[in-house]
């Protein structure tokens, strides 16, 4: 259970609230208009801005003083998710263990991490070699190797096309259900919401609304989103 | 986020370099018996200030036609030609001025060709051999840094320019000079700066009252007067000239690539008929200017390679020791300072730059002060050599290093937080693999200098401790020419293949 307890972000002239609980093993989309927030909220949960007041828990434990590397998460960013002078097993591995250090059993647990992904064999490769999708998809086996209850995910396939982003999207879900992680998803596209998350967060005017059910909140939109959506809604 | 023990490191570093320059300074100060300059002491500070500027303005002017050549022709070896302008960076400075004797001294082909027309004799010593050696060392620094600024005006602005029937005067008006009139003030500040500390060329061609530096002053004061309470003052002097054009220079350059690639399609348009001969003349001038002292050194110095003395392969043993422990220290503390600087440490960046106010006599002079009442200095020698010109190196280090620093912690940053990747493990598996090219350069560089460096070892070494360059010295003041120039050639050897290992160890290693 993610508690956002009366969090604040503020920085110049940007103000960021939320105040809510998403309950455990929920699928979450975060949406709003470009520049509410999205990514800042997600930024203060994983730990890279420290918000101005306000705490972060998960489980009830205080997680807002820990260091990114600590949190019970792991995120995806929208680019640059592996490092390009590692090779794919390498990337991976870092899920395992940070500095590497790896016995035999665990580079066996690489490569069943990158078969289950669809990528088996493709361990000794540098991701320059790998097609954007495969790429998402090391970057999810290293996920599933990490093994944090949270996962937060900073659009990670918007630059991917459509049916690949929806195979991408069908394989996280799979994933989520296989290891009951709570996910917290940032999009701009109102189809990825539906689609994928239960939950649906918007961010708009300084305020990240509470999780509410993804269908009744486009079945019946606010004003915020009703602007944000446009004539769509 | 990070660990405790970096911040610790670059801290340590940080406190060491501000005690070598600072506290050398106002160790040198306090040791100044009297604060009355002499006759000959303010002779010095004018000769010094008058070849500096003399050469500084030298070099930049001379190199504005030739890099506009270089910039806008193509020609046959010009890779090579850009690629050799980086040379007199690594180039020993006591080389630079033999393979300068070779042509212009007494019985060099320039003066075979005045008395040949019946013109009086050329002399190399004094003020004019001074500003000469500067510039032969600093127009290629001078040139590169308008060759990238020559590079850095956009091509569509000249494609905009001649879509505008613009000529090449009116496109010289608008564009050419409105860049070198931003570069250059930067080019020339810091070519004053290198000239101020100058004291190889000094030693050399310089001398006597009338033409001496300051940094030969202290040397002078203190090896042979063995005054230092005047060196202490000398010193003084020194550091507050340094550290005032510092500050100038840190305001007139920009963050100048050392290493960037030239071989890019050029934008500048090439006009042909009067402008395309004078270019050629500049080139061929220019070419003329760089190339044939050194290839007059390799022709005087490959006869006496194999008479060495055998002192000479010792020294350099010595020496190639002191270059490549001071380089790989450099390094380290420049990564150090780098990266507590990318994590937002501002004092870490001042902390690299502090050795540009502080010549190598200064802290030279502080650290023989300082450790002469504990015994003999000369065994001392070789450690103070490594931390002087490891210390000395640091700014170009720092300034090589931060910015690529810095679009590592942009890109990966955040990831490699993310996944708990720190202390260690970072510097391991991101920091080294990523810096490992801009690394293998520095050190190159950094061990070059320092192979080549004749500066705080001539005032500390005794017979057991003397260095290459040192020994190249040497043996041209004792006019032992052929030998010396074979010792030349092969701490020139040494130098450039200690670059080049270095650098390709980096390159080797920064693969993706």
């Amino acid at each position: 259970m993610l508690t956002l307890e009366r969090l604040e972000i503020v920085q110049d002239d940007f103000r960021l609230t939320a105040d809510w609980t998403l309950p455990m093993g929920a699928r979450a989309a975060v949406i709003g208009p470009s520049g509410a927030g999205k990514s800042t909220l997600l930024m203060a949960v994983a730990g890279f801005l420290a918000p101005t007041s306000g705490r972060i828990l998960w489980q009830g434990q205080d997680i807002t003083a820990i260091p990114p590397g600590k949190r019970p998460l792991s995120i995806l960013f929208q680019d640059q998710n592996l490092f390009p002078h590692l090779t794919i097993a390498q990337n991976v591995g870092l899920g395992l263990r940070p500095d590497l250090r790896l016995a035999s059993d665990d580079w066996r647990q690489v490569e069943g991490a990158l078969e289950r992904v669809g990528l088996g064999g493709m361990g000794g490769r540098k991701p320059a070699q790998l097609s954007g999708g495969q790429q998402g998809r090391a970057a999810l086996a290293r996920v599933l190797l990490r093994a944090r209850p949270l996962l937060l995910l900073d659009e990670p396939f918007a630059a991917l096309g459509p049916a690949l982003k929806a195979e991408m999207l069908g394989l996280l879900a799979e994933l989520a259900a296989a290891t009951g992680a709570t996910v917290l998803m940032v999009t701009h596209d109102p189809g990825d919401a539906r689609r994928f998350a239960d939950l649906t967060v918007l961010v708009a005017d300084g305020v990240a609304s509470p999780p509410v059910e993804t269908a009744a909140l486009f079945a019946d939109p606010p004003p915020a989103l009703r602007d944000y959506l446009g004539r769509e809604a | 986020m990070a660990s405790g023990a970096r911040p610790l490191i670059a801290g340590a570093v940080a406190l060491l370099i501000v005690a070598l320059s600072l506290g050398s300074a106002t160790v040198t100060a306090l040791s100044a018996t009297s604060w009355q300059m002499t006759a000959a002491d303010w002779a010095a500070v004018r000769f010094t200030v008058v070849q500096s500027g003399l050469s500084a303005i030298a070099s930049t002017l001379l190199a504005v036609p030739l890099a506009r050549a270089m910039v806008r022709r193509r020609f046959w070896g010009r890779g090579l030609f850009l690629r050799l302008l980086a040379a007199p960076f690594l180039l020993p400075t006591i080389v630079a001025v033999l393979a300068l004797l070779a042509i212009f001294g007494r019985s060099g082909p320039v003066n075979a060709g005045l008395q040949v027309l019946g013109l009086p004799a050329l002399s190399i010593f004094g003020l004019h051999g001074v500003v000469l050696a500067h510039v032969f060392l600093n127009l290629p620094l001078a040139c590169r840094m308008l060759v990238h600024g020559w590079q850095a005006i956009p091509a569509e602005r000249f494609r905009l320019a001649e879509s505008l029937g613009m000529g090449p005067g009116p496109q010289f008006r608008h564009l050419e000079w409105p860049m070198i009139r931003a570069v250059a003030p930067g080019a020339a500040v810091l070519v004053f700066l290198l000239c101020l500390t100058s004291f190889a060329v000094a030693l050399t061609l310089g001398g006597g009252p009338a033409a001496s530096t300051v940094e030969l002053a202290i040397y002078q004061a203190l090896r042979f007067d063995f005054d230092p309470g005047r060196a202490g003052l000398l010193a003084a002097v020194q550091f507050t000239l340094c550290a005032g054009v510092t500050l100038v220079a840190m305001r007139l350059t920009r963050d100048e690539g050392f290493g960037a690639g030239l071989g890019r399609a050029h934008p500048v348009p090439a006009p042909g008929g009067w402008r395309l001969a004078v270019d050629a003349l500049v080139l061929g001038l220019g070419a003329l200017f760089l190339l044939s002292p050194l290839a007059a050194l390799l022709w005087r110095g490959v006869p006496g390679l194999a008479g060495l003395p055998s002192g000479v392969w010792v020294a350099a043993g010595r020496s190639l020791v002191v270059a490549v422990v001071s380089a790989v220290l450099a390094s380290a503390a420049g990564l150090a300072l780098v990266q507590a600087r990318v994590t937002g440490a501002r004092w870490a960046e001042l902390a690299g730059m502090l050795p540009l106010a502080a010549s190598g006599l200064v802290i030279g002079t502080g650290l023989f002060l300082v450790l002469r009442p504990f015994g003999a200095v000369e065994r001392l020698a070789l450690p103070v050599t490594v931390l002087v010109n490891a210390t000395l190196s640091l700014p170009f280090l720092v300034r090589l290093l931060l910015p690529e620093a810095r679009q590592v912690e942009a890109d990966y940053g955040r990831l490699a937080g993310s996944l708990g990747l720190v202390g260690m493990a970072r510097l391991r598996l991101l920091v080294l693999p990523r810096l490992a090219r801009p690394l293998g350069f520095g050190t190159g560089l950094s061990a070059a200098l320092s192979m080549g460096d004749l500066g705080v070892i001539a005032l500390f070494a005794g017979e057991r401790s003397v260095t290459l360059p040192l020994m190249v010295q040497r043996l041209a003041g004792a006019y032992r020419m052929e030998a010396a120039g074979a010792a030349a050639l092969v701490l020139v050897a040494l130098s450039f293949a200690l670059f080049w290992g270095f650098d390709r160890m980096g390159a080797r290693h920064a693969d993706a």
